[in-house]
C-alpha cells in the first residue's frame, strides 16, 4: 500500500523556518507545506499589490525559499505553499530567481491562480456580507481584496503535470494538504469519504506547532517537554486514509491525544459539517489513539459532498484603530488610573473628537474578561489601555495624543507610555458559486 | 471544584464567532461535563462578551465538547477594540467554572 508523508513548514505567516528545515532535513518527508495565510494577511498583501503590481506575496518568501530550494534538491521533497498571497505569478518569478541563483537545474514551478475575484466585484453588488448584512454595494468605495477560498483541485493538477513547487494565493489551509494526497493517490474529487478525511488531516497540520504541543501548555496540569524547542508535525498516511501524526524525535513538544483532539476543534464550529471548497467534512465520529510516544493515530473523518459554493474574503477599510497605554504603581494607583481615563474622556468630549467606539482597560485587572476591578489596596500595578475605532485620522491622533499629554498634564507618577494607530482592514464574507472561478495554473522552469 | 481539574481547551475565532473547545482527561468526566456545562450555562459565564447565541456540539467519541459563541469577539478580530482581540484567552475563562 502505498503511503506518503507531508511535512508541516509554517503554521502563520511569520512562523519560524528551523522546525521546518529539521523536517526536509531528517523527517524523510515526500511534501512540505507552508501554510502562512490569515483571514486579513490577503487583504493587506493586495495592498502592496496595488502599489506596486510586482509585490503582494509574502514578505518572508526569499527568506524562505533561499534556505529550502536546496533542501528541495537534495532530499526529493516538493513544496506547497499559499505564500503566493495576493500574487501567485510574481512569487513564482521570484522563486525561479532564487534558484537560477542558486544554479539549481530541473525544477519546475507552479503559480495557481484564479481566487483573486476583485475585478468582478461589481458582479456581487447586491451580495451582503455574511457577518454584518452590509450590501457590497455600500461598501464598495472601500474594498481593497476579493479572493475566493478555492480548493485543492488547482494544486493537485500542477501536482499531476510535474510542479516541484507549487505556489497558490487563497486555498483554503486543508486544501494545501489534500491537493498532494489527490496527486499520489489518485483519490476523486467526488469521492466525498476520502476528501473528508484529506481534509481532516489537513485541519490537523495546518497550524504547524499547535498540534505537536505549542499552544497548549499549562505547567503543572498540561506539562509538554522542550516547548522551546518545539518541532512542526509529519504526517504520514496512506492511500485509503490511514492516518498518523507524529514529530521528529529530536524535536521538542509531543503529540499526544490530547494535543490532536484540542487542534481537530480548533476553529470550527459545527464538527458534522466543515465546510471548505473540497468537502463538507464530518469530523463528529473521530477517534483518537496514541500508537507510541508522539505519534497518534486519527480515524472516524468523513464528509459530504461540497457545497458548490465558495466563501469568498472581501477585505474593506473601515478607518483607524488609536491605542495608547500607560502605567501606574503602588497604593493608589488603580486611582490614578481612573482618574486617568476621566482626564481622557472629557478631553476628547471638549474637542468633540469623532469617534465610533472607544474603550478602557485596567490591564491586569479586566482587560481580558471586563472583570470588576480588584481590591484597590492589593493592587500593586495597572497599566490603562484606551482604544477607539475612528473614521478620519485626525480623530485617531487625538486620542493617542491626549495619552501622550498624560505626562505632563496626568495624574502622578504615570510612565511607559506607548501609542500606535492602525488601517483597520475588516473582513467580511460572501458565497459565490464555484463555476464562478476559474483556476488556472502557470508553470515555469529552472532548466 | 473548578474545571480545570478535569478538562483542557483551547479557543478558536472566525470573525465575530468565538469556539471554545471543552476536552475531559478522562472518560468517566464526560457524563459531569455534559450535564454541568450546557450551552445556558456557559453563556451566562461570558455574558459580559458574548451578545449572542451559544450552541453547544457534542463529541462522545472525543470525550470533548465544542462551544460556537455568536457575537462574541467584539466586531471580530479586525476591527474588535479589545486588547485580545481574538479572545484567545477566553478557554481560561472556561476553565476557571466552579462545577
Amino acid at each position: 500500500m502505498k503511503t506518503i508523508r507531508i511535512g508541516s513548514g509554517a503554521g502563520y505567516s511569520d512562523d519560524r523556518l528551523e522546525p521546518a528545515l529539521e523536517i526536509m532535513e531528517k523527517g524523510n518527508v515526500d511534501y512540505i507545506v507552508f501554510e502562512c495565510l490569515a483571514e486579513r494577511t490577503i487583504a493587506i498583501a493586495q495592498q502592496r499589490k496595488m502599489k506596486n503590481p510586482d509585490e503582494g506575496y509574502d514578505k518572508l518568501l526569499a527568506y524562505r525559499m533561499e534556505q529550502v530550494l536546496p533542501l528541495c534538491s537534495s532530499e526529493k521533497v516538493k513544496v506547497v505553499t499559499n505564500m503566493g498571497a495576493a500574487n501567485p505569478v510574481a512569487a513564482a518569478k521570484l522563486v525561479k530567481e532564487i534558484a537560477e541563483a542558486q544554479n539549481m537545474s530541473g525544477l519546475k514551478i507552479a503559480a495557481v491562480v484564479g481566487d483573486d475575484v476583485f475585478s468582478e466585484i461589481d458582479y456581487y453588488s447586491d451580495a451582503s456580507l455574511l457577518e454584518n448584512g452590509r450590501k457590497i454595494n455600500e461598501i464598495k468605495s472601500s474594498i481593497v481584496s476579493a479572493n475566493a477560498y478555492i480548493g485543492a483541485a488547482g494544486i493537485a493538477e500542477a501536482l499531476d503535470n510535474g510542479a516541484d513547487i507549487v505556489i497558490t494565493g487563497r486555498a483554503s489551509d486543508p486544501s494545501l494538504f489534500l491537493g498532494p494526497l489527490i496527486h499520489e493517490f489518485g483519490w476523486s474529487m467526488d469521492d466525498a469519504h476520502l476528501m473528508g478525511i484529506g481534509t481532516m488531516a489537513g485541519h490537523l497540520m495546518e497550524c504547524g506547532a499547535q498540534v505537536t504541543g505549542g499552544y497548549f501548555a499549562d505547567p503543572g496540569y498540561k506539562d509538554v517537554p522542550e516547548l522551546w524547542n518545539v518541532g512542526f508535525p509529519i504526517l504520514e498516511i496512506d492511500e485509503e486514509g490511514e492516518l498518523l501524526i507524529s514529530k521528529l524525535k529530536t524535536a521538542g513538544g509531543m503529540v499526544s491525544d490530547s494535543t490532536v483532539k484540542e487542534q481537530l476543534l480548533y476553529e470550527i464550529h459545527d464538527p458534522a459539517n466543515y465546510l471548505t471548497p473540497d468537502v463538507i467534512a464530518d469530523f463528529s465520529q473521530a477517534e483518537v489513539y496514541q500508537v507510541e510516544k508522539s505519534v497518534v493515530k486519527v480515524s472516524g473523518g468523513s464528509g459530504k459532498a461540497k457545497s458548490g459554493y465558495l466563501k469568498t474574503s472581501i477585505g474593506y477599510k473601515e478607518g483607524y484603530l488609536a491605542e495608547g497605554e500607560i502605567s501606574y504603581g503602588g497604593a493608589g494607583s488603580i486611582e490614578r488610573a481612573e482618574l486617568a481615563r476621566e482626564i481622557i474622556s472629557k478631553r476628547l468630549e471638549l474637542a468633540n473628537v469623532q469617534i465610533d467606539e472607544i474603550r478602557y482597560d485596567f490591564i491586569g485587572q479586566n482587560s481580558l474578561y471586563k472583570d470588576e476591578l480588584a481590591d484597590r489596596s492589593s493592587a500593586k500595578e495597572v497599566r490603562l489601555r484606551v482604544a477607539a475605532r475612528a473614521v478620519e485620522p485626525e480623530d485617531a491622533k487625538a486620542v493617542t495624543r491626549e495619552v501622550e499629554a498624560l505626562y505632563t498634564n496626568g495624574p502622578a507618577g504615570g510612565g511607559g507610555i506607548r501609542t500606535s494607530i492602525k488601517d483597520i482592514v475588516s473582513i467580511g464574507s460572501i458565497l459565490i458559486p464555484e463555476s464562478q472561478v476559474s483556476i488556472k495554473v502557470f508553470y515555469s522552469e529552472v532548466l | 471544584m473548578k474545571l480545570r481539574e478535569i478538562a483542557h481547551s483551547r479557543t478558536g475565532d472566525k470573525g465575530n464567532i468565538s469556539n471554545i473547545s471543552l476536552i475531559v482527561y478522562q472518560q468517566e468526566d464526560y457524563a459531569l461535563v455534559e450535564e454541568k456545562v450546557t450551552a445556558d450555562i456557559v453563556k451566562e459565564w461570558f455574558s459580559e462578551t458574548v451578545h449572542g447565541d451559544v450552541i453547544r456540539y457534542d463529541l462522545p467519541k472525543l470525550g470533548a465538547f465544542n462551544f460556537v459563541m455568536n457575537d462574541a469577539l467584539g466586531g471580530g478580530v479586525t476591527k474588535s477594540l479589545a486588547q485580545d482581540m481574538h479572545g484567545k484567552s477566553l478557554s481560561s475563562k472556561l476553565l476557571d467554572l466552579e462545577i
